[in-house]
């Protein structure tokens, strides 16, 4: 790298091979901070940025399971099959192709996602998504929090469907806590769950209309949503973040006159809807950009583990609200929607008419809210009201308790999904009987939903690889967790 | 359904019934299947089932008992330091099985679902990023949420929590 600096041997640190630079070098303090590699590694600048194995190497350095895997060779292929190698290798070598980083800091990437796209020309031929710049250790810190505190940790990683992280973790702690929920407190969480999906996928509707180009979609998707957030806020007191459905409940009833707020909701995005059709659905711009673009078969989705608007766009009927019903699914009455071609196009109507499907699911569930207690009536679970503690030590003292020892869970390990608007999201808690969980992993739909990039991009233009990532719909606070 | 392959397999419904406190499980939950293959029967259990149905894994994780000891496992299963937990999905049965699997802490490593289920890819990587699992066979078995030179595992219960100075590469030493 530098034959200068081996000319020079002044330091004695480098007896064997050239030194590297020494003006850039830090002085090295701590034990875990080591040096960069003797033999050529990557420096300063290039060093800090790279993550090494990671990324999408050239295609001669890589092994062949690795780059069968990147091309996308292994589902292509039938079972039982051997693998031509000529299938991966008929394509350019390493100097015609070429590799491309898009982000971490792309706007399209919707966050911090990280692309490395090897290009032949305008066409993609391999594709990797390199993540974890958003890695905060929640489910670290998850064992840190008692089960109260949960829901303010889980409620930040999908942070366009907070009440979903909440519900799932909820009602993983209820199952291994074996309590019975008022039929109040789940048609609270049916509606706040309903309405979130409709404004997740508002927002969807919005930035897949920015990658496109068609920036006032943007605006109304924008716009829509912000009447259902300002509802959110009326009811839980944050836009997001709610921290609102809790383990035993809800934490507070809804408030007076929501009927008409939700009535108002619904009456206003549900013709809105018919507008983007008429932006979006007959343009033949946006027809032509995303028609057969990022298209996947349903064996290859099922292969790679995909759910939600992704799976269904090929065709699978699949909705855990439908299939495994949680909650009162099985007593409202929706349809699910699904695709034929599994492309961008069928991904972006079956968005749509969910937010339609949600709206109808609202609807009955306004005229279905029955009275009752909004959290369960177990002592063990639920702090007492506000009013009994100016009345009472004990209740006073038993507030103290939930609130800073928390509550025991019984020993047990449970996985509960939830169809959140990108899939199934899943928490697999196991509990030791102590107030903090043992083990508390979500299964974040976005982070598997991303296995699905390199093979709808595969064979397409580069400037459809932001289209086709779009319509992933990743949310990069649940796949790095 | 329970695969013939593996003799002591045991299927135990768990959950909140099993899990004691007396209390109903809440309705319309249904039991939770849960199998406990060996390491040397895992790949084939998995492959059996995928078999007979289960056309999903939907999610694979790592657990690391190494402050809880003493959970509650059927007869025949020895416990160890981790745990592979494998959920499996049968969308035509509308149906879920859970796979636990012990990895001794010593010989940490255990044979990939890739093969089986592509999807497994990330899951895998993530489980070997945070827990320092290991699965043979896997074709791109880096770390996937954290930096290339991170050291250590987070997600082991022996490592520490907070006191841990950042450790991207090139940063400045604690001053």
């Amino acid at each position: 790298m530098s034959d200068v600096t081996a000319t020079t041997p002044a330091d004695g640190s480098g007896v064997d091979g050239p030194r590297p630079d020494t003006v850039l070098d830090p002085p090295l303090t701590g034990d875990s901070y080591t040096a960069p590699g003797p033999d050529g590694e990557p420096e300063g600048l290039v060093a800090e940025t790279s993550e090494g194995p990671q990324e999408l190497g050239r295609r001669s350095e890589t092994e062949p399971g690795q780059l069968r895997r990147e091309v996308g060779a292994v589902l292509r292929l039938p079972e039982g099959v051997a693998i031509d190698p000529s299938d991966i290798d008929i394509e350019q070598s390493d100097d015609e192709t070429m590799i491309i980083n898009m982000g971490p800091q792309h706007p399209s990437t919707h966050g911090v996602l990280r692309l490395m796209l090897e290009l032949d020309g305008e066409t993609v031929l391999r594709t990797k998504p390199v993540i974890g710049y958003l890695h905060t250790g929640m489910e670290k810190t998850a064992e840190e929090l008692t089960y109260v505190q949960g829901s303010t940790n889980v409620t930040r990683m999908d942070y366009l469907a907070p009440l979903h992280n909440e519900l799932v973790l909820s009602l993983a702690v209820e199952a291994l806590l074996g309590v019975e929920m008022p039929p109040r407190s789940d048609w609270i969480r049916m509606l706040l769950v309903e309405l979130n999906r409709v404004s997740s996928h508002l927002m969807w509707m919005a930035t897949n209309g920015m990658d496109i180009g068609s920036t006032s979609m943007m605006i109304y998707g924008f716009r829509e949503r912000e009447m259902i957030l300002a509802f959110f806020e009326k009811t839980t007191g944050l836009r997001m973040n709610h921290n609102f459905i809790r383990p035993g409940g809800t934490a507070a009833d809804l408030p007076d006159g929501w009927e008409d707020d939700v009535t108002i909701i619904c009456d206003t995005v549900l013709p809105r809807t018919d507008e983007y059709d008429e932006l979006l659905t007959g343009q033949p711009v946006f027809r032509r950009r995303s028609e057969g673009i990022g298209t996947l078969s349903a064996e290859e989705a099922l292969a790679l583990s995909l759910t939600g608007p992704i799976l269904r766009s090929t065709g699978v009927p699949w909705d855990l609200r439908r299939s495994m019903p949680y909650l009162r699914y099985d007593e409202v009455d929706f349809d699910v929607i699904v695709g034929t071609y599994g492309d961008n196009f069928d991904r972006y109507s079956i968005r749509l008419n969910e937010i339609r499907e949600s709206i109808r699911i609202i609807r009955q569930i306004v005229e279905k809210m029955p009275a009752g207690d909004y959290r369960v009536q177990d002592k063990k679970v639920t702090p007492p009201p506000r009013g009994r503690i100016d009345e009472s030590m004990e209740a006073l003292i038993h507030h103290f308790k939930v609130f800073t020892e928390g509550f025991k869970v019984p020993e047990g390990e449970v996985y509960v999904a939830v169809e959140s608007p990108r899939g199934e999201l899943g928490c697999y808690l196991v509990a030791d009987g102590s107030p903090k969980p043992y083990r508390m992993h979500i299964r974040g739909p976005s982070f598997v939903n991303l296995q699905g990039l390199p093979l709808m991009m595969r064979g397409g233009l580069l400037a459809d690889a932001v289209a086709v990532c779009s319509s992933v719909d990743p949310v990069m606070g649940e796949v790095d967790r | 359904m329970s695969p013939d392959a593996a003799t002591d397999v045991v299927a135990e419904p768990t959950g909140a019934s099993a899990s004691g406190g007396g209390s109903s499980r809440a309705p319309g939950r249904p039991a939770q299947e849960v199998v406990f293959p060996t390491r040397q029967q895992y790949e084939a259990v998995v492959g059996e089932y995928k078999d007979s149905g289960f056309e999903m894994c939907a999610d694979l994780c790592g657990v690391d008992y190494l402050g809880h000891p003493g959970r509650r496992l059927p007869e025949g299963v020895s416990p160890e330091r981790f745990e592979v937990v494998v959920n499996l999905l049968s969308l035509s049965q509308a149906r879920r099985v859970r796979i636990r699997v012990q990895v001794p802490e010593t010989d940490a490593e255990v044979a990939t679902l890739f093969e089986l289920y592509p999807g497994v890819e990330a899951m895998e990587r993530e489980a070997f990023d945070l827990f320092g699992i290991d699965f043979v066979g896997h074709p791109d078995m880096t770390r996937i949420l954290l930096p290339e030179d991170w050291e250590g595992h987070p997600l082991r219960k022996d490592y520490g929590v907070g006191r841990v100075p950042v450790q991207f590469k090139e940063a400045p030493g604690p001053r």
